[in-house]
């Protein structure tokens, strides 16, 4: 075994802790070549903005057969935290440059890299994986990897249930959380703590602007759709973010109100959320230590049933993280087991297209695009054509008139692949 | 939060042009602020010019990853310059845990080979090695002067800490002391002894300041305005009264019904808040109107008096802020005119800004515009004082007046941080623990607490540093170590509890002894090693309170912290 030792030396420091039992490691572990065995064989996949840093960490945990999953190009905003892209990159497919990257510099990892989007993957694709670990930036790819995960466990094949890792920064803050499908609770569980900023109404937007702000989205919501209709907007079009800015800033003068700034328009119209290097530092480590306990079993991890599975990070004033256990729930849509409906406070007198307009900022619910039924009837569904235009008289009756006090609705919606029970109470 | 000003940036008038209606085109963002546009909108331009007019020193020793990763975390963001200094030789476990280095570097200088990687990250940044031993490099009487941030990492003799230590202690340069071990890790934050931000970032809302209870002439006559003939005014008009006006307004009300006196406690505010609850329209298509909701939200947190935060009335006391002198630092300066403005008017500063709420816009408009100008007036009176007061000290320079308007406009949050200086441990020496003896030997037995991890990492420099880091291995067995330096972890902790003069009871000794060693059972297994999470994570956080002290912006770490790996926690301790 000559060779195997060999190619082991630079993996001292790694499988010095693996080799030996900790004050916290189980007394039936096994220490030594069965979890370094693990970490060689175990293929592993990684998605979305944080990963560059998931990379790295993977493949100097020891990982060996990574997979790596995104969609997106090199922007070159990307260039003061992504640290494995250059200014030469720029344009590029994200995951293709970051896996020749990390293969060149650390020798024996194999990286496959997906560029595309995690929904254009199967089950059968996910099932080869150890686990998942995840720095989507949108609620929505988050939701889809959680339900397409949880709805993956068959309770006669153990092999079945893949973790899930996720990982979000947005500035200064952050969180790193441990999904065991259907063991412990999931993201749809936790879909409160990541409530959509409420919007500002049309009509403040329309007639009586405060803030810089309003004055951009007016400009993006209301000037374009009035003067450039035939032009699609490209939020990555300087031309079109100039025209923009100077709408609103016109639009500022008239109403008297400073502030309107290039930067602001762009914040406003792309809904830029700040990044930096550090945050990411810490929740994508964060993240792939949980992973590299929960193969290796080298000491407790976040999700172990029972335990802490969630680490919420603030980093503005000084160093704070608040690690906890988010508990299951019983109405959850996606994990539970007694599939119960959702209670959903509703005003009776509000139409249903009020209502449907609600889910989408709704913290329980943050539905787009929804179709509605009860158990007796189709109250309106945005496709199949016919269907929707069957449905559509539905959208201007009030709720009262078309639903009872605490009766079941199902709600579908093309981004996820299940369907929501909510019951609702009349307020 | 801070946004980018765009000071290069001017809005010309276009010659050609013939409409006067279209504003001037604009030039772009520069290539500079679209490479850093995410960050920017944190810590806004000057936050970036002093990222860029700093030099930080990564003094790097172990397995190497925690310094470098730190580097690459403050590289990407634009720093000046860096140097790394370490004579170490690449060996083949450093490859499997530092991203930046390459099986080819084995055997050649790690400072040069780490610097050149790292190097390849930001054109904009300049990175320097440093071969030479520690031992010469810090005998020349000027090493560390051209840095100012020094990253230290251990194991490091403690001679030389302290020697560094002590120069960042007189040359006031921001000091990290950071490990990075198997699954555990720590870092103490050296500041100079008076560490003022005035830019803390707050959240927008505990920044609303409306001196509701505090109106001023200007204020009341809009208040009296907009909410002349309410009863009788129109639908559309009555929505749209701004809710300050709104509360204002029932405020006299009820004075009238009170004697003159605002409400004082729960109850007279719960009471006052359904009065104003209950002028609001019903018969609206709402059922209700949005205006007169923000009011009654707003009852129970605008009605209070303008009381600064025990943090600010503090910093009044502070001798530095009471005995101005000719070479005191602007900031003492500014606050003693701030002092003496809350010792006349009994408030400070007015912070000047408006949250949104429903109202028409030139209604909003206007009163922000009152808001401004209080805020300006304020900070008029202020600066007068600050005239007075170099005038009188026979101050060379005088104190640029946007010094003075970000110190009123933040008066409310600004922090002092008093820097203390970071623990040395020498071999067989007593740690002096000081004023903190008492609160710390209190709360090393909470549960939970991870005091016994700080006190594991002294034990842990106690006895690298006895058995001569540099020739130093770990037993291949890891229970001698771990038996030896569980003997100096529970010596750190007696001395600590008989420093405070505090007895511990029996049980809870035992205990927190337990906790400790299972801490020092946890460091040994490592065998001096770094796992790259660990190393990773902590570097985020070192490179986070590196930025916050370089830019002087937001509220860095007093003064250690401690991040457990095994359960994913950190704690914040001044030591
Ligand atoms: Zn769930």
């Amino acid at each position: 075994m000559e060779s195997t030792q060999e190619t082991r030396a630079k993996w001292k420091y790694l499988d010095t802790i693996l080799s030996r039992r900790g004050p916290f490691t189980d007394p039936e572990w096994t220490p030594g070549a069965p979890q370094i065995d693990i970490l060689s064989t175990a293929k592993i996949l990684g998605a979305g903005g944080l990963g560059c840093e998931l990379l790295k960490n993977l493949a100097l945990s020891g990982f060996k057969d990574i997979h790596v999953i995104d969609m997106d190009t090199i922007d070159v905003s990307n260039l003061n935290r992504q640290f494995l892209f250059r200014q030469a990159d720029v344009g590029k497919y994200k995951a293709e440059v970051a896996a020749r990257f990390v293969e060149k510099r650390v020798k024996g990892v194999k990286i496959t890299p997906y560029c595309g989007k995690i929904q254009d993957k199967d089950e059968e694709y996910y099932m080869q994986f150890a686990m998942v670990i995840c720095g989507l930036d949108s609620i929505e790819a988050r939701r889809w990897i959680n339900a397409t995960l949880v709805g993956m466990v068959d309770e006669n094949n153990p092999d079945s249930m893949k973790p899930l890792v996720d990982g979000g920064t947005e500035g200064f803050k952050g969180h790193a959380r441990v999904v065991i499908p259907t063991m412990t609770s999931c993201i749809e569980c936790q879909l409160d703590m990541h409530a959509p900023r409420a919007a500002v109404p049309l009509c403040t937007l329309a007639t009586i602007p405060r803030q810089p702000q309003h004055c951009i989205e007016w400009a993006h919501l209301i000037a374009w759709e009035e003067e450039r209709k035939d032009i699609t907007l490209d939020n990555d079009d300087p031309e079109h973010i100039t025209w923009l800015y100077q709408k609103a800033l016109k639009r500022a003068e008239e109403f008297n109100i400073p502030g309107v700034t290039y930067s602001m328009t762009q914040g406003v119209v792309k809904n830029i959320i700040p990044a930096i290097a550090s945050t990411n530092a810490i929740i994508a480590a964060s993240c792939c230590n949980e992973a590299f306990k929960l193969l290796t079993n080298s000491n407790p991890f976040l999700g172990f049933p029972g335990t802490g599975n969630y680490m919420m990070y603030t980093g503005d004033e000084s160093v704070y993280t608040y690690t906890f256990e988010h508990l299951q729930r019983s109405d959850c849509p996606v994990c539970s087991q007694e599939n119960l409906a959702r209670p959903l406070q509703v005003d009776p007198t509000i139409t249903l297209q009020e209502f449907l307009d609600g889910l989408a900022e709704r913290p329980e619910s943050q539905l787009k695009k929804p179709s509605i039924r009860t158990e007796e009837k189709s109250l309106y569904y945005q496709f199949p054509p016919d269907l929707e235009k069957q449905t559509r008289p539905n959208l201007t009756k009030k709720l009262l008139e078309i639903v009872s006090d605490g009766e079941e609705v199902a709600i579908t919606d093309p981004a996820f692949p299940l369907q929501f029970k909510y019951k609702m109470i009349f307020k | 939060m801070a946004t980018h000003t765009h000071k290069k940036r001017k809005v010309e008038p276009i010659q050609y042009q013939m409409a006067a209606d279209l504003p001037a085109p604009v030039q772009g963002p520069t290539a500079k602020e679209k490479k850093y546009d995410r960050q920017l909108r944190l810590w806004g331009a000057t936050g970036q010019t002093a990222l860029e007019n700093s030099h930080v020193l990564l003094i790097n020793s172990g397995s190497g990853a925690v310094g470098v990763e730190t580097l690459k975390n403050l590289i990407l963001p634009g720093i000046g310059d860096f140097t790394i200094q370490e004579s170490t030789v690449v060996t083949e476990e450093h490859l499997g845990v530092n991203f930046f280095l390459e099986e080819e570097d084995v055997g050649r200088y790690r400072a040069e080979r780490t610097c050149a990687l790292l190097n390849e990250l930001n054109p904009d940044v300049r990175g320097h090695a440093i071969t030479e031993p520690i031992e010469t490099f810090l005998s020349s009487p000027d090493a560390l002067k051209p840095y100012t941030l020094i990253l230290v990492t251990a194991p490091i003799r403690p001679e030389h800490l302290s020697k560094i230590a002590a120069h960042a202690a007189s040359a006031l340069v921001p000091l990290f002391y950071i490990h990075s071990v198997g699954y555990y890790s720590h870092f103490s934050l050296q500041l100079p002894p008076v560490y003022p931000i005035v830019d803390t970032h707050p959240s927008p809302e505990s920044t609303t300041d409306l001196r509701l209870l505090r109106p001023w002439p200007e204020l009341l006559q809009f208040a009296e305005a907009q909410t002349q003939g309410l009863e009788s005014m129109a639908a559309d008009d009555h929505g749209h009264i701004p809710y300050i006006a709104i509360i204002l307004h029932f405020l006299e009300v009820w004075k009238k019904e009170h004697d003159g006196q605002a409400p004082r406690n729960y109850k007279e505010k719960s009471a006052f808040r359904d009065m104003v609850s209950a002028a609001a329209r019903r018969d609206t298509p709402e059922g209700g109107e949005e205006n007169f909701d923000e009011a009654v939200a707003a009852v129970l947190k605008s009605l209070n008096p303008p009381e600064p935060s025990s943090a600010v009335k503090e910093l009044f006391k502070e001798p530095e802020c009471k005995d101005v002198k000719r070479e005191s630092a602007s900031f003492w300066i500014i606050a003693n005119a701030v002092a003496h403005f809350y010792a006349k008017h009994g408030v400070i500063p007015v912070p000047g800004s408006v949250p949104d709420m429903k109202a028409r816009s030139a209604d909003y408009i206007e009163l922000q515009n009152i808001y401004k100008m209080k805020a300006r007036n304020d900070v008029a009176k202020v600066l007068q004082s600050v005239r007075d007061l170099e005038q009188s000290l026979q101050r060379e320079t005088k104190i640029e007046e946007k010094d003075v308007e970000a110190f009123c406009k933040n008066a409310a949050h600004i922090r002092l941080v008093r820097g203390r200086p970071i623990h040395v441990v020498q071999a067989g020496q007593t740690i002096q623990w000081g004023d903190r003896a008492k609160a710390l030997a209190q709360s090393v037995t909470f549960e939970d607490s991870l005091l016994p991890l700080h006190i594991a990492f002294l034990a842990y420099d106690s006895f690298t540093s006895s058995h001569g880091n540099d020739g130093f291995a770990w037993s291949t067995d890891p229970k001698s170590d771990n038996q030896e330096m569980s003997v100096i972890a529970n010596k750190i902790l007696d001395d600590l509890i008989q420093e405070a003069g505090i007895t511990v009871e029996e049980e809870e000794d035992s205990s927190v002894k337990r906790t400790l060693g299972f801490h020092v059972h946890e460091l040994c297994r490592a065998g001096g090693g770094e796992l790259i999470n660990i190393a990773s994570l902590t570097a985020g956080l070192v490179s986070q309170e590196a930025i916050k002290v370089i830019t002087e912006q937001y509220i860095p770490v007093d003064n250690t912290c401690l991040f457990d790996g095994v359960r994913s926690k950190t704690e914040v301790v001044r030591v």
